[in-house]
């Protein structure tokens, strides 16, 4: 089929198919459908949507058929991309399974893994969550203490795990386990699938400033998983890890322009505005423009890069440019868009659901900076491995 | 559109590259400079660059050009921007060519263009009247008289303007509207001051006191001339912008040299984390405008009407960029990058210059939120 025509029957078929109220903007963490066994939906259209486009293999569209993809190539799903862009369809499903243990089953793991998890996440079926950093080991990760003794063909495996994103929430984890007690450091880790019903396997959700709790604390008492479980080879967890991180920074980034870094929306929203419909503060009005110009900027890259890497250069280690980038830059739209609301932007809770969004938002963006690797770990690969400067 | 370089475009780069660093790099800027050169450049090495056929890179194929495309033309003067290229390249080739193209009639189009592409014209584009970029406070005006047109007004800081063969002047009619005339820069009432400026080029500054212009020296080719002289100077800030990059581009490699080279402590200073993360960070910016330049130089090409806001956010931004990258530059250099001997305070001086033509960030920046609609 050529790309024009794949265009007009997916056109067609978006138009066909897609709820109307699945083509506006998800309002905030409840318009999101997440899936997992637990799983309630907002609504019926939510239900509808993501059925229809798993029928179709849409939730992950690159993935093999035979793994519940909808096996389209990369231009293909790129149409498919702008065409729900241009309905401003809904994603019919987020999850870190789809985002990072997919990309990671599908590099690393063997054929019964495969079959027997990516059918799952591509259907929402099963929620995944991510098992990395421990209270001891933050941004020096590969330090990480949480302890798998091999007994049979189980491991028992005992530690914490902390900044789990919605633990509470998963019905499986991907974690980090030292395997290997006598290997060097980044040499003993393995990465390894468990069922969060697992006797031994509990969580606590952390209270953030937000007032929110997307994150938990995780704990393995004596909790046993086969060591089938293992994605590669025991003690290739680290080198699967990064792999995974590189996927996780391409999300973060993603929700970042997802969510539009232009921040002028709300100074328009509290009516502050000359007579010539211009923010009626001009250095806010300044700082917005440089925002902008930033942004725009930011938007060209994100487009070179994947131009590049269709041409074979890669993203590499520029994936933390662009990691470092989009975040700081998403935290400056959230410290504006503030500014721009005055003491409105202030409001903790109110009579509307969404009251309260504004503050919460922009303290949740603190954090972008911080996971999925901090600034500054970003600043330390680029300096290493893109402009290969000497260590101390 | 396409984030990467095409073959054709590679090849312009590369040979851009290596004559560049042959025949026109920084040493050639100090010869200039040590000799007090009264144009601030070499007519040989224009010549060169005629025969190159980069003069006519904006210039259609009936006139004698290569007409490559707005993108071409960034890509030669961002090669220009990392060896401190001194040249009429963006006066003539870039903002003359394109005035002429959109704006000029078929005779002057026929009399100008073909010299152009062959390097044996230099004209200068006289817009600003003051310090700051302002294109929309023109006070030039070119009123009707008898059958011609009589020039009254000043221009500040024209570039190659001392040594120009003729001025295409931005100026407006007794009844406000916006024009182009090109004058004579000899010719009677036409004053010209050369000034040095910091970045050892020399721009003049003119003033027309009424000076009688024939009728066909008013630029009428095009539907609507303000519109057409917003475009020529988007086309302009686009090249300029690949310029500063270029200018940025290579003080962070030279930065980067520097410290790896440089030992305190027993270590290159490059080892320690305060310069590595100012290196990295200098590096993220400059990808974001290497990005924002290729979409404004692209967009002028494909989808012109789209270009006004990423030539203004690109000429922001690439400003911005070379200015941090130079001045950091110097700080990483430490007491050396003070020195004349050292070419990181050259580059300095050039993000200053390059920076305030056409628009500086906060004039981009001013027109990045009127475009907007905030």
């Amino acid at each position: 089929m050529s790309l024009e025509t794949f265009r007009t029957e997916t056109r067609a078929w978006l138009e066909a198919n897609c709820p109307p109220a699945m083509r506006v903007p998800a309002k905030g963490e409840a318009d999101i459908c997440w899936g997992g066994k637990n799983w309630t939906f907002a609504s019926d259209d939510q239900r509808i949507w993501l059925e229809r486009m798993v029928e179709r293999g849409w939730t992950v569209p690159t993935w093999p058929k035979e793994y519940g993809g909808g096996g389209l190539s990369k231009e293909e799903a790129f149409i498919l991309k702008e065409e729900m862009k241009a309905i401003r369809a809904r994603s019919p499903l987020d999850s870190f399974g789809i985002w990072m243990l997919g990309p990671a089953l599908l590099k690393y793991g063997n054929e019964e893994q495969k079959r027997e998890h990516l059918p799952k996440i591509a259907r929402g079926e099963i929620r995944w969550c991510q098992g990395y950093s421990e209270p001891g080991a933050g941004s020096d990760l590969a330090s990480l203490r949480t302890k798998g003794v091999k007994d049979g063909d189980e491991y028992i495996i005992n530690g914490q795990k902390v900044w789990t994103s919605y633990a509470d929430k998963s019905d499986w984890i991907f974690a980090l386990v030292r395997t290997e007690a006598d290997a060097p450091k980044h040499l003993g880790i393995s990465f390894i699938l468990i069922d969060m019903d697992t006797p031994g396997v509990s969580t606590k959700p952390i209270k953030l400033i937000s007032g929110k709790s997307p994150f938990c604390e995780t704990f393995f008492d004596d909790a046993r998983a086969p060591v089938a479980n293992v994605v590669g080879k025991p003690g290739q967890g680290w080198e699967i890890a990064k792999y995974l991180l590189s996927h996780e920074r391409a999300g973060i980034v993603s929700d970042t322009v997802a969510g539009g870094l232009n921040p002028v929306t709300a100074s328009h929203q509290v009516g502050e505005v000359d007579e010539h419909g211009r923010i009626a503060d001009p250095i806010l009005r300044g700082d917005v423009a440089r925002l902008t110009i930033d942004a725009l900027a930011f938007e060209a890259t994100m487009r070179r890069v994947k131009d590049e890497a269709d041409h074979g250069e890669g993203v590499g280690a520029r994936a933390s440019i662009l990691k470092y980038v989009g975040t700081e830059l998403n935290k400056r739209r959230h410290e504006l868009n503030m500014s721009a609301l005055g003491s409105d932007g202030l409001l903790w809770e109110g009579e509307k659901e969404e009251d309260g969004d504004p503050a919460r938002n922009w303290l949740r963006s603190r954090a972008n900076s911080i996971e999925g690797g901090t600034s500054e770990i970003q600043l330390n690969i680029v300096a290493k491995r893109v402009l290969e400067l000497p260590g101390t | 559109m396409s984030f990467v370089l095409n073959e054709e475009e590679q090849m312009l780069r590369d040979s851009a590259r290596s004559f560049l660093s042959e025949t026109a790099s920084v040493a050639a800027l100090r010869k200039l400079r040590d000799e007090n050169n009264p144009e601030g450049f070499s007519r040989d090495l224009w010549a060169s660059m005629g025969e190159m056929g980069w003069c006519g890179i904006l210039v259609e194929e009936a006139f004698g050009g290569v007409d490559m495309g707005v993108s071409a033309a960034g890509f030669i003067l961002q090669e220009m921007g990392k060896e401190l290229t001194s040249s009429p390249f963006l006066s003539t080739s870039v903002l003359a060519a394109t005035a002429l193209r959109v704006a000029g009639t078929e005779a002057q189009k026929s009399a100008w263009l073909p010299k152009i592409a062959e390097g044996k014209a230099v004209i200068g584009f006289a817009v600003d009247e003051r310090a700051r970029h302002n294109p929309d406070a023109i006070n030039t005006v070119a009123a009707k008289d008898g059958n011609g047109l009589r020039l009254n007004g000043t221009k500040r800081f024209v570039a190659n303007g001392a040594g120009a063969d003729v001025l295409i002047v931005v100026a407006k009619t007794e009844d406000g509207a916006p024009c182009l005339v090109m004058v004579d820069p000899k010719a009677d009432g036409v004053s010209a001051t050369p000034r040095r400026t910091l970045d050892s080029q020399v721009p003049a500054d003119f003033t027309f006191k009424d000076v009688k212009l024939d009728g066909d020296a008013l630029m009428n080719g095009a539907q609507d001339t303000g519109k057409a002289i917003a475009h020529v100077l988007d086309v302009g800030r686009a090249c300029l912008a690949a310029e500063s990059l270029g200018v940025a581009e290579r003080a962070f490699d030279i930065t980067i040299d520097y410290i790896k080279g440089r030992e305190q402590f027993g270590v290159p200073i490059a080892s320690f984390q305060g310069l590595q993360h100012r290196s990295a960070h200098l590096l993220s910016e400059i990808e974001l405008a290497r990005s924002i330049v290729l979409k404004a130089l692209r967009t002028l090409d494909e989808t012109p009407s789209q270009a006004p806001i990423w030539a203004a956010a690109a000429k922001a931004k690439a400003t911005a960029v070379s200015r941090l990258a130079t001045s950091e530059g110097i700080q990483m250099h430490g007491g050396v990058g003070m020195t004349d001997e050292y070419d990181i305070g050259l580059y300095y001086k050039r993000a200053q210059a390059a920076g305030e033509f056409l628009g500086d960030d906060a004039w981009g920046a001013g027109q990045v939120a009127k475009l907007s609609g905030y």
